[in-house]
């Protein structure tokens, strides 16, 4: 071997010296940099989770599990909620669409909800008390959210709900089908268990009254109240709120529907509405829609799963008049900017009962006499950043603010607002959330990820499905969870592949171990581009050499 | 072929290593202590895939032999920019030949070390495709004839890149260098000429050829592995994209040699005693567009009236996957 620790020397009989002396870095006009970028993923995540993270510990098999949750709890305390009834955009959002399918993140993140009830593990303990008390009315998503976020932060949290049970659109709204209510009960327990007390049956009346106790409020009462359009209908027809159904069977008093029903809408209520008349016994039971499929508000996975079960969907037609069993249907065209217009042409549908799932409206009735509360739209104004409505100290969030009306949503705002609450408290001023940099699809070499197929979580057969109302997807197993994990490509963050260690021609990248991922010899490094042009996940930039 | 399999980790076996990989499953590239043969401060230029590749086939005949290893290197690029006098970028025990007898000198070692009686250490010949497939072909065919006890490895840049961009017997046809202008009927290297280093070695009937990229880290490590547990002549061949030379983008080597495979142009395979025993599938089939257009030795290809050249090329990729079943169609 070559003693490279020796001085060089000149000289025929001597050894030679080593390279090292020679810093090939001076050649470089292009250096690599290690960048953290933002993935699609949670970029497309309303509930603000850090997917890349949990899905990277789920990636170490059990040992990694409780890690995983704990990332996932970090933004959410619902995933055995949200990994059934979410409608993942994050998955849309998914970058391993361009190599084979996207990552079932959904699925893997009901597992780890799931793992987590059966361990009974417990959600972080809050911080030190702040000795401050924040009133939260509505336990829906957003409600439970704020609550949630708000004793993690150390705050007294009493969450006040007007119904017999705490879940809000959860427990009313999402039939059992997609929501067993023992999982949602016992991530709600697990809530409480926190801290957060739940007053059920205990509608807040007064918002004067609740300030004088409490040291702020954040609204929360959700979008519980049927929308309704004007029908021309005779005495004996049957016409119900798709919502009053929903929330009718939620409460064990499950409503005689006949045989065929129609629902008029073309939102997820209107399918929930629809495959619940099927599991009450409706042979028939048609979807009324007024648009086409491409306009069609609810989530295309829903409207597939309902037509899956035997619902059938009537485009472009609004109910004109309903007569008993008799409902008269007006065939509709859409104008040059996509607007449904009436053509003058009827037809009949049979029905025992036409539910109505045109909308649902933000329940205000609390802010009957606040004028300073702000009402646009049909919703609560509030400052975008702050959350906060026209009153001091008074927050609002969910559905009866302004946004999407999803429950991821509502768990995002809701943690939004609990950051505000607690800025607000302390007289701190509340950032705006950070824009970061999106790791997209194009910085990937996705050579290196090799082709696995996506888990598909087996359905049960759309014939049993109809039959009752137990759970329509079944979960994964612990060893199809970690495989679905390892799909995940980790864009715009260095996992450790070793793609740039070893493929530097200049033996210029130091490798600092597990955990520690790498750093540049910068005195070496010559600066060819070949560690950033084959890191799978796009996490190095060459940036020009300034001297 | 002893290519280790990993399980889907995230990557697979494409990548050079991976945090969820066991000890046993990883890559020698991939060790933070891996031996580093070839070290830093070499003059090599940016993106060179041969100092890569001499490298890896370095550190695992180093290991495979226990660090008892010696080095003959003919000249060429690989001496130029790695011995500068009187710096070595070298770490085992390493020796200067002429151009045309690093095979010869590599057979003089083995045969001192058999008259010492010492089967302990191993010796390797490197050179480049000019000191290999022209310059020193006798030498080497030599060496195989007889069954020396050296592993010779040919990294293959196809062409004299040192001395200015000269065309060798190993100049890929239509290719533009200093001596085979892109002009005329037949612009750049004459289709038709050129040799096969791969099948002449296997013509020799030697124990073991392969052939290997810089494309597939894994698979030169077990070549070189399997290459090291057996005795008499060797050869490996790799295909070394040279930035320079080829005129591409220094970040483009490793996605050149990739290119070369998934084209068909280059068919990774390995072969004992003349007979063809492995050849690596193509797994994402790509168009030889894309291994000529980043090369600006093609350039010429993709102007009025290279059309021909271009259906030629193809015909070249074809008659490979035809010949080597590169598309695993009659297995």
């Amino acid at each position: 071997m070559n003693d490279h620790d020796a001085p060089p020397t000149v000289g025929l009989s001597t050894g030679p010296a080593t390279s090292l002396a020679y810093h090939t870095g001076t050649w470089r006009t292009e250096r690599p940099v290690y960048v953290e970028l933002a993935p699609p993923c949670s970029l497309g995540c309303p509930s603000g989770e850090d997917i890349r993270g949990w899905l990277g510990s789920t990636q170490e098999g059990e040992a990694g599990f409780e890690t995983a949750w704990r990332r996932l709890v970090a933004a959410n305390p619902f995933p055995a909620v949200m990994g059934r009834i979410c409608y993942h955009p994050c998955q849309e959002a998914c970058n391993r669409a361009e190599v084979d399918e996207e990552v079932g993140i959904n699925a893997v993140e009901r597992f780890l909800g799931d793992t987590a009830l059966e361990k009974g593990w417990a959600l972080p303990a809050p911080a030190a008390s702040s000795g401050r008390r924040v009133l939260v009315v509505g336990s829906g998503p957003a409600g439970l959210s704020a609550a949630y976020h708000l004793r993690q932060l150390g705050h007294e949290v009493t969450v006040r709900e007007a119904a017999a049970e705490p879940g809000g659109m959860m427990r009313y709204g999402i039939p059992a089908y997609r929501l067993p209510r023992e999982v949602l009960a016992a991530e709600i327990r697990r809530i409480e268990a926190t801290g957060v007390a739940i007053e059920c049956s205990t509608p807040v009346l007064s918002l004067d009254e609740a300030q004088a106790r409490f040291d702020a409020v954040v609204l929360t009462m959700g979008a519980g109240v049927a929308h309704h359009v004007d029908i021309p209908a005779g005495a004996a027809s049957h016409i119900v709120d798709a919502i009053d159904v929903l929330r009718d069977v939620a409460s064990g008093h499950a409503p005689l529907v006949g045989r065929r029903v129609a629902v008029y809408g073309g939102g997820n209520t209107a399918m929930d509405a629809a495959r619940t008349a099927r599991r009450l016994g409706a042979s028939d039971a048609v979807v009324v829609y007024r648009r086409t499929r491409e306009q069609m508000p609810a989530h295309p996975t829903e409207l597939d799963d309902a037509v899956g079960e035997g619902v059938r969907v009537q485009w472009l037609s609004t109910i004109a008049a309903v007569e008993g069993p008799h409902v008269t249907i007006e065939k509709m065209s859409l104008d040059e900017e996509g607007r449904p217009h009436g053509t003058g042409e009827f037809e009949e549908l049979d029905a025992d009962t036409v539910m109505l799932a045109v909308g649902q409206d933000a329940d205000l009735s609390l802010l009957a006499e606040v004028p300073d509360v702000t009402v646009a739209s049909g919703v609560i104004a509030v400052d975008p950043v702050t959350l906060m409505t026209g009153r001091e100290g008074v927050f609002a969030a969910g559905d009866v603010s302004p946004g999407s009306r999803t429950a991821t949503y509502a768990i995002g705002r809701g943690a939004r607002a609990a950051r505000a609450v607690d800025a607000w408290l302390a007289a701190r001023v509340l950032p705006a959330e950070p824009v970061s940099r999106e790791a997209s699809a194009d910085r990937l070499n996705t050579w290196y990820y090799s082709d696995a197929p996506k888990q598909h979580r087996a359905e049960l057969a759309a014939a049993r499905r109809v039959t009752g109302f137990e759970e329509v997807l079944t979960g994964l197993d612990a060893e199809h969870a970690v495989f679905e994990a390892r799909r995940c490509m980790s864009c715009g963050s260095c996992f450790e592949c070793d793609n740039c260690f070893g493929m530097c021609p200049d033996d210029a990248i130091r490798k600092l171990g597990p955990g520690m991922r790498y750093e540049v010899d910068y005195d070496y490094c010559k600066g060819c581009g070949i560690c950033a042009a084959e890191c799978p996940c796009g996490a190095i930039d060459m940036i020009p050499e300034v001297r | 072929m002893s290519v280790v399999h990993i399980p889907f980790l995230q990557t697979g076996t494409l990548a050079v290593g991976g945090r969820l990989l066991s000890e046993d499953e990883r890559s020698l590239q991939s060790q933070a202590d891996r031996p580093s043969s070839l070290t830093k401060g070499h003059r090599a230029c940016q993106g060179c895939a041969e100092a890569l590749a001499a490298r890896w086939v370095m550190d695992t005949a180093v290991e495979a032999s226990g660090g008892r290893l010696i080095v003959a290197n003919a000249t060429g690029c690989l001496e130029v920019f790695s011995t500068l006098y009187p710096e070595s970028a070298w770490k085992p025990p390493w020796i200067h030949s002429l151009f045309a007898n690093a095979a010869a000198v590599a057979t003089g070692i083995a045969s001192a070390l058999h008259a010492q009686g010492r089967d302990d250490v191993r010796v390797l010949a490197q050179g480049g495709d000019g000191g290999t497939v022209d310059i020193g072909l006798a030498a080497v065919s030599g060496m195989f004839e007889r069954n020396d006890d050296v592993l010779y490895v040919c990294y293959d840049n196809q062409g004299y890149m040192n001395t200015g961009v000269q065309r060798s017997s190993a100049t890929p046809a239509a290719a533009r260098t200093a001596t085979t202008p892109a002009v005329g009927r037949s612009p750049g290297q004459a289709f038709g000429q050129g040799k096969s280093m791969v099948k002449i070695a296997m013509a020799h009937e030697i124990p073991y050829v392969a052939s290997a990229t810089p494309a597939d880290l894994r698979d030169l490590e077990a070549k070189v592995r399997t290459a090291m547990a057996m005795h008499g002549a060797r050869y490996l061949h790799v295909l070394v994209p040279c930035p320079v030379g080829w005129g591409s983008e220094s970040s483009q080597s490793i996605a050149l040699a990739r290119a070369a495979v998934q084209s068909g142009i280059f068919p990774v395979i390995e072969a004992r005693a003349g007979e063809l025993t492995e050849v690596q599938r193509i797994r994402e089939r790509a168009d030889v567009e894309e291994y000529l257009r980043p090369q600006a030795r093609f350039a010429h290809l993709f102007k009025p009236g290279g059309d021909d050249a271009l259906a030629r090329w193809r015909a070249l990729a074809e008659a490979n996957i035809r010949r080597y079943d590169l598309l695993g169609e009659r297995s």
